[in-house]
């Protein structure tokens, strides 16, 4: 064991009676409402006791764990209570899970994103769990006078061997609760885990196959009203005036109103990013009915700057790549000198549009303000930031401002910006009223937040050995600078020149999962093959010549490149192996690719199916991970595949184009995600098993599998595919 | 305004609703049956997927004037305890990941069993087709609905 001080989240420790008896847990039962298991019911305590704010334990012994982060897909809310059981050392059957409310008095980093829930909670959880296994212990210790240090603790059973005594957790939760958390807690050595590492089941899986409440959308509350927004229909366009009366008078219609989603004053966070500052509401009884007033309302806008078109964009990135940057983000050695004796040049320019999140449960919120307070409800990835912004728009102290996480029908950093909550809170404030917002599918498609569009340009020098002697790389994208110039293969090449520009836009954007590598990734890696074929060798074995350049004899201060090289090199290797990438292998189309992004390695071998078709669907995908400690690896197996099959997808068919700042695609009639068929046939997972401490899961399989496919694409079909979506990248028409 | 009763889940219902409003919010708004989920509102992504009659149907585009007499089964009356053997290989092969489409999923599942027991690997593909998964957790539904075929 190791023995750790409670120094992590240490006011965490401080037992919360809030929690327990606070407005918002009780005062707002939504969630626990929700129908119980008969089992659990059969066996609910008649008293809780409160150890710390991360769980409680039942006089019978039940537990209820409270899990702090947002539940976007991910399954944290499967994970994080795993971690706290595994060192209360509780059965998980005898677990109860709850959505934690948002409360920074008790937990910290309350978010879902950058795929660092695990990663950063590791710790903490770890902590709640071993802190209130000691003090239970502590207590048993008192009540049979023997030392605490000769007490076992097997799940959910207290036992003192010498003295034959036994007891449940149940019975010294009363004693324990009145105990101070321990200032010191032992942390059970990695081999001693007997629910990390295992596979357990979703936990919100029996409510998800019935149909029970779970929701934002399914939120239903006495005297509720509905709203919808109207928001301009092009970027660079603003309010001017409607024509209203009519609207109003439509059956189940309460009002219909112009309002400042952030007047000028208010204090915003980064996670009100890309909102609309002005929108039209429209409230009523019913969504059917909101929707039939929103169809029938004009609008009228006006232009408030420039109506840009994907042609514009295309131009003005293509532009930046012809265009050095003043002060490069990284160089080493000299690239120019070294391309003028390189024996081969190499040079590509790779091209993305501009992508929706498209969850689907579009953008929602329940909010009910009132003078007194103000109660929000719904999905949303960044709580606390939320709360900051609602303290300022609506002239309240934080403590008056309760937020409730539903789980969230997908976010893929769509949630991470929560303007729809404070819309939501703005309109519930003027109807004085519960409210719940609600966004049509085409209000989420068309109001922005978008992944941005990119374009980069990759020149490599190969010396007459085929080695890699130089590699320029220059980037730009709409609102973000896209390269991550400290990232693989900087520190591998002698001669390295990173740029990056930003173009920006009044179409919106924001992180969409796994931000910039989404993109980067695919081109690098595709590049990579490209340079590989060049220099004769084999596409492994020339990546992992520059991984050993990088471990061995680091370019530039070693420090300062962001991928540990060995580990890189260590899921290349694996999938080599596991692919069986130098046997006979099945004559199938097969790319290759490797990426590091969200402190975790991936490498991927992919296998096109055999015949002609426009765009052949994916064979068998071989993927490996070093992610470290894998929680559940059930659902970490589903996170790996659910990310493959959304890069393949949007890389393969979605694009979000505008004409004169009006989207091209509102609905999935015309903005096309992959479905089941286009899906790949078998995917394999595989794990490094290190011990490391966990790193992201979420997000690191999606970015390299687009470079996979298309060179996989290119071997099926014999020309290299360098613009997404790959599904409009034809070749051109001779003759 | 009109009032039509409904045939769902076993039980008659009676609602006092605008003709043209869709089965949909007409399950959601107005008999809080909130499992049916809505996603397109066009009958593009499967996640208002009810049984008519047993058939698979988008809710969203099915107006509450055009039901009449006819079953309708969302994925509260699918099964009494959640045991339907579509639910149990859902839960079995732990299918979801956000969980949004699934009841979508799952009931086009059911419907395609209950026409087509023994469906062959394209035939699930190809009757699973409608409904996007954004998570794309396809290879499990792939997976469930053949665990389901073979109970």
């Amino acid at each position: 064991m190791t023995l750790v001080r409670t120094k992590i989240g240490r006011r965490s420790f401080i037992r919360n009676t809030g929690l327990a008896s606070g407005g918002l847990v009780l005062g707002f039962n939504w969630l626990a409402s929700c129908k119980m298991t008969p089992e659990q019911v059969d066996t609910l305590p008649k008293e809780w006791f409160d150890l710390n704010g991360f769980l409680k334990v039942g006089d019978n012994g039940l537990v209820t764990i409270m899990s702090p982060n947002p539940e976007i897909g991910q399954n944290v809310k499967t994970a994080m209570p795993m971690i706290i059981a595994e060192e209360l050392d509780v059965a998980w059957k005898d677990v109860i899970v709850e959505q934690a409310p948002l409360n920074t008095d008790i937990f910290t980093r309350q978010l879902a994103g950058g795929s660092q829930s695990i990663r950063q909670g590791w710790e903490s959880l770890r902590m709640a769990g071993a802190t209130a296994k000691h003090m239970l212990k502590e207590a048993a210790a008192a009540a049979w006078q023997v030392p605490v240090a000769e007490i076992t603790v097997k799940e959910g059973m207290l036992m003192h061997e010498a003295s034959d005594k036994s007891a449940g957790f149940g019975e010294m939760a009363s004693a324990a609760a009145k105990l101070e958390v321990p200032e010191e807690v032992e942390l059970k050595d990695n081999n001693s885990f007997s629910i990390i590492g295992t596979d357990r089941k979703n936990v919100d899986g029996p409510k998800i196959v019935t149909g029970q409440p779970l929701f934002g959308l399914d939120v239903y509350k006495e005297g509720m009203l509905t709203a919808m927004i109207v928001h301009p229909p092009a970027f660079g366009m603003k309010y001017k005036g409607m024509k209203a009366d009519a609207v109003k008078n439509m059956p189940g219609i309460k009002d219909v109103f112009h309002f400042e989603v952030y007047p000028e004053g208010v204090e915003k966070q980064w996670s009100d990013g890309g909102g609309i500052p002005e929108l039209v509401a429209i409230v009523g009884n019913s969504t059917w009915e909101c929707m039939q007033a929103k169809k029938a309302l004009e609008v009228e806008w006006e232009e408030d700057s420039k109506l840009e078109s994907t042609s514009y964009h295309d131009e003005a990135l293509a532009a930046l790549l012809e265009t050095p940057q003043e002060q490069p983000a990284r160089k080493d050695g000299d690239v120019e000198a070294a391309f003028k004796k390189a024996a081969k040049i190499i040079e590509s320019t790779y091209s993305a549009p501009y992508l929706a999140h498209n969850t689907m449960e579009p953008m929602n919120f329940f909010a009910h303000v009132t003078p007194e307070k103000a109660e929000l409800l719904g999905p949303i990835q960044t709580p606390e930031f939320l709360e900051k912004t609602l303290a300022s728009r609506l002239g309240m102290p934080l403590e008056k401002i309760d937020i409730m996480m539903t789980r969230m029908g997908g976010g893929f950093g769509r949630r991470l910006y929560g303007t729809f909550a404070v819309e939501a809170a703005a309109i519930s404030q003027k109807m004085n009223a519960p409210v719940k917002l609600v966004y049509s599918r085409e209000d989420d498609m068309t109001q922005g937040t978008y992944r941005p569009a990119y374009k980069i340009k990759y020149k490599a020098g190969l010396d007459e050995n085929g080695n890699l002697i130089a590699w320029h790389v220059r980037g730009a994208g709409t609102n973000d600078d896209l390269v991550w110039e400290h990232r693989f293969p900087a520190g591998a090449v002698d001669n390295y020149l990173a740029e990056k520009h930003v173009l920006q836009t009044n179409v919106t954007t924001g992180a969409w999962r796994a931000p910039r590598s989404n993109f980067i990734a695919g081109a690098e890696q595709a590049f990579m093959d490209e340079v590989a074929e060049a220099s004769g060798k084999d596409p492994i074995e020339f990546r992992l010549e520059l991984f050993d350049r990088a471990i061995n004899n680091p370019v530039g201060d070693p420090k300062q490149n962001d991928y540990d090289p060995e580990r890189y090199a260590g899921v290349l290797k694996l999938v080599k192996e596991k692919s069986n990438w130098n046997g006979a292998n099945s004559g199938k189309a097969r790319g290759v690719s490797a990426y590091y992004c969200h402190n975790s390695y991936v490498a991927q071998v992919l296998d096109l199916e055999d015949g002609g078709a426009d765009m052949p669907r994916v064979d068998k995908i071989w993927c490996a991970v070093d992610c470290g400690i894998v929680v559940n690896p059930l659902s970490a197996k589903n996170q790996v595949e659910g990310g493959m099959v959304d890069g393949i997808g949007h890389a393969t068919y979605s694009a979000m184009t505008f004409t004169d700042g009006k989207p091209n695609q509102s609905n999935y009639d015309r903005y096309r995600l992959i479905r089941n068929m286009e899906a790949p046939k078998e995917v394999e997972t595989f794990f490094v098993d290190n011990g490391i401490d966990p790193t992201g899961l979420g997000e690191p399989s999606l970015p390299p599998v687009i470079g996979a496919l298309a060179n996989a694409l290119y071997k099926a079909k014999g020309r290299r595919h360098y613009s997404q979506p790959f599904i409009n990248d034809k070749p051109p028409i001779v003759g | 305004m009109a009032t039509f009763t409904l045939n769902i889940n076993g039980k008659k219902q009676e609602v006092d609703v605008d003709p043209s409003t869709p089965v949909l919010w007409v399950l959601r708004d107005h008999l809080n049956l909130v499992g049916t989920k809505y996603g397109c509102g066009i009958a593009q992504c499967g996640a208002c997927t009810v049984h008519v009659d047993g058939t698979a149907t988008r809710s969203c585009m099915l107006t509450v004037s055009s039901v009449g007499n006819q079953e309708i089964t969302t994925i509260e009356g699918l099964s009494e305890n959640g045991d339907h053997p579509v639910q149990k290989a859902w839960l079995e092969v732990d299918v979801p990941q956000c969980g949004y489409c699934q009841a979508g999923q799952i009931m086009t599942a059911a419907a395609l069993l209950e026409k087509n027991p023994n469906p062959t690997d394209e035939e699930i593909e190809m009757a699973m087709n409608g409904n996007i998964c954004r998570c794309g957790t396809y290879l499990r539904i792939r997976k469930a609905v053949k665990m389901a075929a073979n109970s």
